[in-house]
């Protein structure tokens, strides 16, 4: 947790990153990017799929609906913010010559939609029997 | 977007042979479409119940984030192009550009419930 405060201080603060260590090169800070880039499209991609659930599934009942766009809402939001935490993490591993973080992110995300595809697919048989 | 991809990053000298900032820069457009197609669906379901006040200033939010997006990225696309070494990106500017994906997901929470 305390890890966790010094990292969100770190969010704001570029300077304090670049104190530490040497300056890799710039080839691995711009991987580096591309990949936070591709967990904030991830995190784009699920609030978008929030906003669909609420519009494009009308005929749903209201706890269904609100519960299911609630939950890809929330996981695009803890995607967003580990994308920025992680990026700072694998930048502040590289100039420290450590190694780079590992993480249970990923599982608990894959996790999470199969939850909500598995209700989905739950949501629209009944929908067809009822 | 293909177009891009034959441009140097800082001319002839010391071209980075994976071109690495032509592919970063193309990962910043491919986001900004994302957020692009997040924003419009956030728009058209804040104005889903007919063009109420609180549909047009949910839907003027959505925008604005998507702007303050665009701006980070355009930002970041143009010192990309212009310098031969990229500098780092700077935490704050990942930083606002999470927060405007996460304020964008906070905006459609209050548009759900």
């Amino acid at each position: 947790m305390i890890d966790f405060v010094r990292n969100v201080r770190l969010w704001f603060a570029p300077q304090r990153i670049r104190e530490e260590g040497g300056t890799p090169d710039y080839r691995f800070s711009l991987a580096n990017e591309r990949t936070f880039l591709a967990w904030l499209r991830t995190a784009l991609a699920l609030i978008g799929g929030g906003f669909a659930v609420d519009q494009f599934l009308p005929d749903l009942r209201w706890g269904w609906r609100v519960g299911l766009a609630l939950a890809l809402l929330a996981s695009g939001v803890l995607c967003a913010l580990r994308a920025v935490n992680h990026w700072v993490r694998c930048e502040r591993a590289m100039r420290r010559g450590e190694d780079l973080p590992v993480s249970r992110f990923p599982t608990v995300l894959s996790l999470a939609v199969a939850v909500v595809a598995l209700a989905m697919v739950v949501v629209v048989l009944v929908g067809w029997a009822g | 977007m293909s177009a891009g991809r034959g441009r140097g990053s800082a001319g002839g000298a010391g071209r980075d042979p994976g071109l690495q900032p032509e592919r970063t820069r193309l990962a910043w457009r491919r986001t900004t479409l994302a957020c692009t197609v997040a924003a419009v669906l956030g728009g058209k379901s804040a104005l889903h119940g007919g063009a109420s006040a609180a549909g047009i200033a949910g839907s003027a939010v959505c925008f604005l984030l998507w702007l303050g997006f665009l701006l980070v990225a355009h930002h970041r696309i143009r010192t990309l192009a212009t310098t031969a070494r990229p500098p780092v990106l700077a935490p704050r500017h990942a930083t606002a550009a999470a927060l405007c994906t996460v304020a964008l997901a906070v905006c459609a929470t209050a548009l759900v419930v």
